[in-house]
């Protein structure tokens, strides 16, 4: 679209851009955002509680349920031995279907430790917690359940997928080259510990059910549930309002909403369930543990030659999914010989799924940690080797970048940072028992544009009002897309009404991935343009309109004014007279297929500085700023708050978070809060994130790119760099928690 | 069991299980839903509230303890019309993203603010003698017990800051 018709580009009252409070804010800060377990349109909810699987794989051998269903205030307890018959899974029996039937309490086999093997149902929780824990299940575990663990290479077998990515001849550039990197890294299991466990809440009216879910889309769970329940999709009225963190964990749906449906079915009340935090750690997806072996090859000044990134992740015996840990490297140094890899190690464990930044936020952890190594080796600045090898095209399969301001990204973070004043050799700097150094690391994230649907009205009091099935798990959305209608009608922010999370409107592919504000904003302005014409062609078609007989195509939308030449009416007088109903336009968009020709991803540059104590061997970060590239900003207080949110994510993947495997029952070991450490706020200090300024206009017609996760890529990295910049050590099995420091110092110290 | 709490100012009468938490008794009895559950455990804080000004995870206590205590939540605290300072300053300062810990965030931040002033030390303080300063370290030790997955912390101490500075 030409700058001067796309109004996000002219943004004439500079609303784009702009760091306006979110839409929403007012709500959540008085609590008064009601999220799924809370809503309270349809009240007296039963209770619901769920009873987890305790082996890692075999069958249900026995029941005994006698003493839950006497327990005071039950309702309803089911396995699969008196569950309501529900389809296979996977089944997708409807046209368009986006997911297939979840269903749960189907047949007597444990697949994975913490699978839904009973549904108690009460009047109150309390009742509901205490019978769940009467209800008798004899588990018979399979001989062989396996989980090794501690040897995925034993269990790797390879996956095929990036035949692409592999060229020239690899082996015989390390073989050569004067300067190699060969190391492996190891990185565990992540939790995704979303603040509000994921829950759901069901009634029914007639054969339509309303399910009000916590889930980062709206039609995926709406069509999975139409599924389950054998019913046409357009009679599950799927709600997804406010939700309380996402990062991948709910991208599904889980035994909450397939139970909450079926249980108020089957008791003919509204019924709600909720997650315990315990078992969100298993019901629910986690990210895969990884090893990774990267090697690098350069000559002397720095140029590589090579770059090998091979990546082993686990998975669940009966699942695929695979963290792509080595896929960024496919578009992010130069290198005329290249190989990349992924295997999968098949395991007893709880199905794992994307979790921030899947691939990237790991990945980076590798490479970007080599790359120091390489950068040490050689004697040279690690910003500079960077520089060097920054590719003209994508260095996979030679497609021009849309944009690539990676290097700027470095330099202005470099600047900003003071990095000219580091001192290269570790082990340079001591704050009384700190030692003091500093590290730095790329970032890059893949952007994404997925077809996308908007519906937009103006009322008679000329209140513009968007309507779509998408989601803000806390990403801005409503904030964005409020700031987008306004923008294209010119009209102020105070009178756009964004309404979200229903099925009923159109349809959005919800969060996820980074494509949320793209791929539905883009969809909202393309609403807006089309609401104009409609606008446009009734002022001049109106004999009472001043604007009557003008040019439809000359018209502008300033000030909440539709303005001809130098004649203006008030929208609202417009529509009022006119139009008393409203007017009412949709939009869309629909991937370009040019977009493909290009290779598009966001960029940053990371730097920080760490303390390491030398008597505890604890690191704490002192500073860190991210400096990053993705196109325009829409709102730059959301945005720097998704890009700090991301930043200290990274520090959580590098210093706090993991999770151990117990072998024994195929479980997690931690399982909640205090345990899985995320970070808290003692653990973050002085830290900021901004922008340079550009904008992509292959990317999408609003010339943006997603932030959710760009700011968790690289950032670990450049602290398990600074902390090797401050102490000497470095550590390859992340997290750096305090014991593998003080082996490393004690090491050094002798 | 029939208990007696003043709830953001109102007195209220209520017959409860003796197992609930004086969290699902706000949520669930009072339909008070602004106070959050996140972990049931007193490990996230989300569910903090102020009983008789003292910050407390409502998960961790029972109701039948609270007979007759007066208990402020965050609809005691502000409304979307009429928001508390910091509430504002927790708008303004962009300290929150999904909002699910906010309410937590910010009773806990009342609570702290009033021990600050009370003269209680953290971890953090260097001086027990001296009154306490509201340094950024001090604002973050204090706040630790209230988890922030999406991690706003920066912006939280900035409101927080902000609402301090102001009163
Ligand atoms: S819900 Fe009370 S501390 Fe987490
Ligand atoms: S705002 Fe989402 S957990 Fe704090």
């Amino acid at each position: 679209m030409a700058d001067d018709a796309n109004p996000i580009a002219l943004n004439r009252a500079g609303l784009i851009g702009k760091p306006v409070d979110r839409l929403e804010g007012k709500l959540k800060v008085s609590g008064t955002a009601d999220y799924a377990y809370e809503v309270m349109e349809k009240p007296g909810a039963a209770f619901g509680y769920l009873v987890g699987a305790t082996i890692p794989r075999g069958k249900i051998a026995g029941v005994d349920i006698s003493a839950a269903e006497a327990a005071p205030g039950v309702l309803l307890v089911w396995t699969h031995r008196n569950a309501p018959s529900q389809p296979a899974p996977g089944t997708q029996s409807q046209a368009g279907s986006q997911a297939p039937a979840q269903p749960e309490l189907y047949d007597e086999r444990i697949r994975f430790y913490g699978q839904t093997a009973a549904l108690v149902v009460a009047e109150s929780f309390e009742q509901a917690a205490a019978a769940a824990r009467l209800v008798r299940i004899d588990y018979e575990a399979d001989a062989g359940a396996a989980v090794v663990f501690d040897d995925m290479h034993a269990a790797a077998r390879d996956t095929g997928g990036d035949e692409e990515a592999q060229k020239g001849d690899f082996d015989a550039a390390f073989a050569s080259a004067p300067a190699v990197i060969d190391a492996t890294w190891t990185t565990p299991v992540q939790n995704h510990c979303q603040m509000e466990p994921h829950a759901s809440l069901c009634w029914w009216e007639g054969d339509q059910v309303y399910a009000f879910t916590s889930n980062q889309s709206v039609k995926r769970p709406q069509h999975a549930l139409g599924e389950t329940l054998g019913i046409d999709r357009n009679k599950v009225h799927l709600r997804a309002r406010y939700i309380g963190g996402g990062f991948g964990g709910k991208n599904n749906s889980y035994a909450d909403l397939t139970l909450s449906a079926l249980a108020a079915r089957e008791l003919k009340r509204p019924v709600k369930i909720a997650l315990t935090r315990q078992q969100m750690f298993h019901m629910t997806v986690h990210r895969p543990a990884t090893v990774q072996r990267v090697r690098l090859a350069a000559d002397r000044n720095g140029q590589l030659t090579g770059i090998s990134h091979e990546t082993i992740s686990h998975c669940a015996r009966a699942d695929r999914f695979m963290e792509r840990a080595s896929a960024f490297t496919k578009n992010l140094y130069a290198a005329p010989n290249r190989r990349i890899g992924h295997k999968l190690a098949l395991m007893d464990l709880p199905v794992a799924g994307a979790m921030r930044a899947p691939g990237e936020a790991v990945g980076m952890l590798a490479l970007e940690c080599a790359m120091d190594e390489l950068a040490e080796q050689l004697g040279m600045d690690p910003v500079d080797l960077r520089i060097l090898n920054e590719p003209d095209v994508d260095p996979t399969d030679g497609r021009p970048f849309s944009t690539r301001p990676l290097v700027r990204c470095l330099k202005e973070g470099a600047q900003a940072f003071g990095w000219d004043a580091r001192i290269p050799t570790p082990r340079h700097t001591r704050d009384g028992r700190w030692w003091v150094g500093t590290g730095m690391a790329a970032a890059i994230r893949g952007n994404f544009l997925l077809p996308a649907k908007a519906q937009i009205h103006i009322s008679a009091e000329g209140i513009v009002t968007v309507r779509q099935a998408m989601t803000d798990i806390g990403t801005g959305t409503y904030t964005i897309l409020a700031q987008i209608a306004a923008e294209t009608l010119g009209v102020p922010l105070e009178e756009v009404r964004i309404e979200l999370g229903h099925s009923e409107w159109a349809p959005a592919p919800g969060s996820g991935g980074s494509f949320g504000a793209a791929s539905a904003g883009s969809a909202a302005m393309d609403a807006g343009i089309n609401l104009r014409s409609k606008l446009a062609a009734l002022a001049v078609g109106d004999a009472a309109s001043p604007l009557h007989g003008g040019d439809p195509a000359k018209a502008e939308f300033r000030d909440g004014n539709i303005v001809i030449g130098n004649q203006a009416e008030a929208l609202g007088d417009l529509v009022r007279r006119a139009s008393p109903q409203g007017v009412d336009a949709v939009g869309a968009v629909t991937p370009d297929p040019k977009g493909r020709e290009y290779s598009q991803h966001t960029y940053g540059g990371h730097f920080c500085e760490v303390g390491v104590d030398a008597v505890t061997g604890e690191v704490r970060v002192r500073r860190m700023i991210g400096v990053f590239a993705a196109g325009r900003i829409l709102n730059h207080k959301t945005a720097r708050s998704q890009l700090t949110g991301g930043m200290i994510w990274g520090i959580g993947g590098a210093l706090h978070e993991e999770n151990h495997v117990d072998p024994r029952f195929g479980s997690f070991v931690a399982q909640d809060l205090a345990q899985y450490h995320v970070p808290a706020q003692a653990d973050i200090a002085g830290l900021d994130a901004w922008f340079i300024d550009e904008v992509d206009d292959i990317a999408n017609p609003l010339g943006i790119k997603g932030v959710g996760e760009l700011g968790i890529c690289g950032a670990g990295a450049a602290v398990a760099n600074a902390v090797y910049n401050a102490c000497g050590v470095r550590v390859r099995d992340y997290p750096i928690t305090v014991e593998k420091v003080l082996a490393g110092l004690q090491a050094l110290e002798g | 069991m029939q208990i007696r709490l003043t709830v953001n100012g109102e007195p209220r009468a209520l017959e409860v299980d003796v197992r609930a938490s004086l969290l699902d008794v706000l949520r669930e009895g009072l339909a008070l839903k602004g106070t959050k559950k996140g972990c049931d455990h007193g490990q996230c804080g989300a569910c903090t509230v102020l009983v008789d000004g003292v910050r407390i995870n409502s998960c961790l206590t029972l109701a039948v303890m609270h007979d007759g205590d007066a208990v402020t939540t965050i609809e005691g605290v502000g409304t979307p019309e009429a928001l508390h300072p910091i509430q504002q300053a927790f708008l303004e300062q962009d300290a929150f993203q999904c909002g699910y810990c906010t309410p937590g965030q910010i009773c806990s931040a009342l609570g702290m603010l009033a021990e600050a002033a009370a003269g209680h030390p953290s971890h953090a303080t260097a001086d027990l003698l001296a009154p306490v300063e509201l340094t950024e370290p001090e604002i973050r030790e204090r706040m630790s017990g209230n988890l922030c997955r999406c991690s706003a912390y920066p912006q939280i101490v900035a409101a927080i800051r902000q609402a301090a500075e102001a009163a």
